[in-house]
């Protein structure tokens, strides 16, 4: 064949690989290095399931930095942070009393009260942003919105590394992963579901959907700060000797990852009834101009709900494998679980209909408000009230 | 669906299978299904499963808790409704497998090349433009671009034109299959190991459940299972230096007894505690005997670590007394002899002494009680109080009172005591009768305490040395009041020895008029406690003790109280607990379930068709090409994906603008 040489020309589509910056590379390294030190030091108490889940985690860490770059810095500035509150803990719990620094900022306690309070001003400034009159001056508070809730993140990421040290300081009945009672993962769902949106910000660069999406997270802040007061929730105490296994440190994320995205999937919901209601009242108002289009919203509720769903089925089955070696039966329709199944069974009716029935718009958003509810029902609702195998996360 | 339609002319016979294909693959059927699945769900999670009947007659009322049973509402997972739903989700799930997935295969391997004009126009995603550039070229352009995007192409020559197919990411058709063949699997594994053979044979009559509690060698045959049983999980204590070959399953308001294949001796059960008390850890180490091929094997299993042998794993589930050897006394609280005897927990012994006739039912002993007590510096601290023993007597009209007896005397305000507790039925806290303890710790001086104020003689002999002096201190010796005080000191002291002070408080109530209670009250109270010190300080002489210490009033004052209440303990006798030998029992758990690999699998393929389904897009891009006659060619690009269609928007903009950059214009070399 006698092709023109030009036309065959400018057609090269980098592969991935290839793709990655200087940058990239050093942060693999960085990841791997971090891994090995970690490796080294706690090799004596790790198990082969423990080195497997250390070199999973490196290996996401690096993938995540990689596929979404504001992951690298975020990391880098909570491994610094944390690493110094446990560097002026030194050997001694007491240590927190003694040192300012972590009496006020650093200590799990003090991390998550900056966390959430951090949390609820980053909510007002994108609320403000989202109703201001002046675009100039709603871009400004949008933009505040999000580097607070970005340092909201890194706070409350920082103080469940910083928890996890306290605990092994505390002493060994202690010593665990903190995600193992409620006041626990409330800190874990307020930073995953703030990187779930933040992942949506840079990648769509959107900010308008933040209030919205950071409502949520505010009022686990709200619930997180609750158990603070009311319950000493920050209080580290012995852990249910059940829990200690490293099922835990992959079923529980795996499930807040899927709760996460089911809190911002509905909130997306919520946006566009937001918005067709603000069309209806005020076409060309202020609400209406600033929120993402019909289709985006409708596209990124999908998307949301259907990270939850993989995630959810994920977590909901590393459980039953869990199950199956600490309770010898891998589904005991324990209430937990059973709630577990009926937030499956609807996103599962929730994506059908979309896939099959081509549902789109105002129903779906509807009944992804509906999902929330029930996922929020089968995470607090039964675990404090009704009896179980679950029942860790007892007030 | 056009091919069911296509079929349906067949006959009869195959319309029925059509129609009834078409309604069991439905999405409504599905949906519908699924709904109902989480209603029985809600119901499971609300109402609380596998409770004691008694219980649901007492939160229901006798009406709705026969309606409840009716519809299997205390065990909906293994109700035959529900059951029925679930089997009819699997058949509704396999039919729209059997439906799609040959269409779905087919979507992976079919490049659709003989795609019309007219549908491409149709598609969201199209252009169409003029080349300077011939068809080749287009063709060769095409082909590099999609190929470097990752696009498997095919081309087809249809003579008037040329068509070129690229697709990509077909696997998430396969996500389709596996997440839906991944269900059917986990249902039909869940189903193997469900209680659905026990259910139906239940049902039938080859079953009964046994609700006696009777030894396992007294249970019939009806309420055994072999062996063979396909799947189950089932509990057993085992005491220490003891052997089981069978486990029992919780069936309803009672059990069956399940025959293993093999037996398990347990060696040595030993538990650990943090320092906070709580257990840390439980060991049972056991020895398994198969003696179908004679092979013994020797294992230590804790929590998280379970034994598996031949497909059975046995698991540490719990742990309990596995009738532990007991040496009490039994001190008459009237001040006779003690009975020494022996006994386990668990036994049950018949008692005849000289104050009444009781059954002793040993319930628990336990080695550790950890207590939280309040420390210095606001912290609470746990404090071990030792071994305690809880039993039941039953007095001869069959009513039972609970007590719970510490083995050794416990530190309460800087003074040892004996403790009991006693209750009249386990919904009620202990109240505890305080002993305390004599000299070198022992009981006998209060029990000769005891003693001495049921004995007559004594007390008159003590009444008449007290009230002698009281008298003589008051200048009085009239022998008519000399004998009338002692007579009354007497019949307060047996009062109070009978019915505390409460018996002395109601004596006055009926014999002295309201206006003088309160003065003749403490004047009685005075005569009392005078005379109870009598009794004391005669009981100390007769031990040799003239002068009484600080220690020993320190001891009398803690010991009256103990006295007054003793007519209220409910027991005839003291149960003091002087030796023990501990022997605990292992409780574990032993599962058979064949299925858990089939949903093992079942589970992988549904993981991994989720992030196919939802991570992977298919998309599929054509290019049409249609030579011109003067050389050049009209380009008709356009593409489709059936997931993340904004992505795939961004993709198509890019693919399109860069498949165009060289052809809009007339190629330089081409000429």
């Amino acid at each position: 064949m006698s092709v023109p040489h030009d036309v065959m020309e400018d057609l090269e589509n980098p592969s991935f690989l290839q793709r990655l910056t200087a940058v990239d590379w050093a942060w693999a390294l960085l990841v791997l290095v971090g891994a090995v030190v970690a490796y080294l030091r706690f090799r004596a108490g790790m198990g082969v399931y423990q080195e497997a889940i250390l070199a999973g985690a490196a290996v996401t860490l690096v993938a995540l930095g990689w596929y979404w770059r504001p992951m690298q810095a975020f990391s880098v500035v909570v491994a610094a942070l944390s690493l110094s509150a446990i560097a002026l803990y030194g050997d001694s719990y007491a240590s927190a009393h003694r040192d300012p620094l972590l009496a006020w900022l650093l200590s799990s306690p003090a991390a998550i009260a900056w966390s959430c309070g951090l949390f609820l001003a980053a909510t007002l400034a994108y609320l403000t942003g989202l109703s201001a009159r002046g675009d100039g001056f709603s871009e400004r508070a949008l933009r505040w919105g999000s580097r607070l809730t970005w340092a909201a993140a890194t706070l409350g990421f920082v103080a469940l590394m910083v928890r996890w040290r306290e605990s092994y300081l505390f002493g060994p009945a202690a010593a665990q992963i903190p995600i193992s009672d409620l006041f626990d993962v409330f800190v874990l769902f307020n930073v995953v579901t703030a990187l779930l949106y933040l992942y949506f910000e840079t990648r769509y660069r959107q900010r308008a959907l933040g209030g919205l999406a950071l409502l949520i997270v505010s009022a686990a802040a709200l619930f997180t700060f609750y158990l603070m007061f009311e319950f000493h929730g920050a209080r580290i105490g012995p852990v249910n000797p059940e829990l200690r296994s490293y099922w835990i440190k992959i079923h529980v994320p795996a499930l807040f990852i899927g709760y996460g995205s089911f809190a911002i999937g509905a909130m997306v919901g919520a946006a566009y009834l937001l918005r067709l209601r603000a069309e209806r009242l005020r076409p060309a108002g202020r609400v209406a101009r600033r929120l993402p289009d019909f289709e985006t919203l409708d596209d990124v509720m999908y998307r949301y709900n259907a990270l939850g769903f993989a995630f959810l089925t994920l977590g909901t089955i590393l459980g039953a494998l869990w199950a199956e070696q600490a309770w010898g039966a891998y589904w005991s329709w324990d209430p937990k679980e059973t709630e577990a199944l009926v937030v499956w069974l609807n996103y599962a009716a929730w994506l059908h209909m979309r896939y099959t029935k081509g549902w789109r718009g105002k129903p779906m958003a509807l009944w992804a408000i509906i999902g929330l509810l029930l996922t929020t029902a089968g995470f607090i609702g039964v675990d404090v009230f009704l009896p179980g195998l679950h029942s860790f996360g007892k007030l | 669906m056009g091919e069911v339609a296509g079929r349906a002319g067949r006959g009869r016979h195959s319309s029925l299978t059509v129609v009834l294909l078409e309604f069991l693959g439905s999405m409504n059927l599905a949906i519908t299904l699924l709904v109902a699945v989480a209603i029985a769900s809600v119901i499971g999670t609300v109402l609380q499963q596998d409770q004691p009947y008694s219980d649901y007659v007492l939160q229901f009322g006798p009406f709705w808790f026969h309606v409840f049973r009716q519809l299997g509402l205390y065990d909906v997972y293994s109700a035959g409704w529900f059951l029925f739903i679930m089997a009819f989700l699997m058949v509704s799930t396999s039919v729209c497998v059997y439906r799609n997935g040959p269409g779905m295969l087919r979507e992976i391997r079919q490049f659709r090349l003989r795609v019309q004009a007219k549908s491409l126009r149709l598609m969201r995603h199209h252009t169409e433009r003029e080349s300077a550039v011939d068809a080749a070229g287009v063709g060769a352009r095409a082909t590099r671009l999609l190929r470097n995007y990752g696009y498997r192409v095919r081309t087809a020559d249809h003579g008037d034109h040329q068509v070129l197919a690229g697709m990509k990411g077909g696997a998430n058709r396969l996500g389709y299959l596996l997440t839906h063949i991944g269900i059917v699997v986990i249902l039909v594994g869940g189903l193997i190991d469900s209680k659905l053979p026990l259910q139906i044979a239940l049902a039938l009559g080859d079953l009964k459940v046994e609700t006696r509690d009777i030894p396992a060698s007294q249970v019939p045959p009806s309420s055994r299972l072999g062996p063979g049983t396909l799947s189950f999980r089932g509990n057993v204590n085992i005491p220490e230096g003891q052997t089981a070959d069978i486990v029992f399953l919780q069936v309803k308001d009672g059990y069956l007894v399940q025959q293993l294949p093999f037996s398990l001796t347990v060696k040595k059960f030993s538990v650990k505690h943090y320092i906070t008390g709580q257990p840390s850890d439980f060991r049972s180490q056991v020895v398994l005997h198969d003696p179908r091929n004679d092979k013994t094997i020797d294992s230590t299993i804790r929590v998280n670590h379970p034994l598996v042998y031949d497909g059975y794993e046995i698991y540490q589930a719990s742990f309990g007394d596995g009738g532990s050897k007991l040496d009490f006394k039994l001190w008459p609280l009237n001040g006779g002899k003690p009975l020494v005897s022996h006994g386990s927990v668990f036994g049950k012994y018949e008692l005849n002494t000289s104050t009444g006739k009781r059954r002793l039912e040993f319930g628990d002993f336990r080695m550790f009680n950890i207590d939280q007590v309040p420390g210095a510096d606001g912290k609470t601290k746990p404090r071990n109080l030792g071994p305690s023993v809880t039993f039941k007597l039953r007095d001869p009209q069959g009513v039972a009172k609970q007590y719970m007896n510490y083995f050794v005397p416990q530190t309460i305000n800087g003074q040892l005591y004996y403790l009991s507790g006693v209750r009249n039925s386990p919904s009620e806290p202990y109240r505890f009768l305080h002993i305390p303890a004599g000299p070198h710790g022992g009981i006998q001086r209060f029990m000769r305490f005891v003693g001495a104020l049921h004995d007559t003689a004594l007390l008159r002999r003590v009444a008449e040395q007290t009230s002698a002096s009281a008298l003589k201190a008051a200048d009085m010796h009239d022998p008519a009041v000399r004998t009338r005080i002692r007579e009354s000191m007497v019949r307060l002291l047996q009062q109070f020895a009978n019915g505390g002070y409460n018996a002395v408080f109601e004596d006055v109530q009926k014999r002295v008029p309201a206006a003088h209670r309160q003065a003749a009250g403490e004047a009685f109270l005075k005569v009392l406690n005078a005379a109870l010190e009598g009794v004391y300080i005669d009981l100390l002489k007769r031990d040799g003790i003239t002068r009484p210490t600080q220690q020993d009033w320190v001891w009398f004052q803690n010991a009256v109280p103990a006295l007054s209440v003793l007519p209220f303990y409910g027991s005839p006798f003291f149960l003091q607990l002087t030796d023990f030998k501990q022997i605990q029992a292992a409780g574990l758990q032993v599962t058979h379930h064949p299925g858990t690999i089939v949903v093992y699998a079942g589970a992988g393929m549904l993981v991994l068709g989720v992030f196919l389904l939802f991570f992977l897009a298919h998309r599929r891009v054509w290019v049409r090409i249609e030579p011109r006659d003067d050389g050049g060619s009209t380009v008709l690009f356009a593409g489709t994906s059936n997931r993340n269609v904004m992505d795939f928007e961004r993709q198509f903009a890019q693919l399109e603008e860069r498949l165009f950059a060289r052809l809009d214009k007339p190629g330089d070399g081409s000429s």
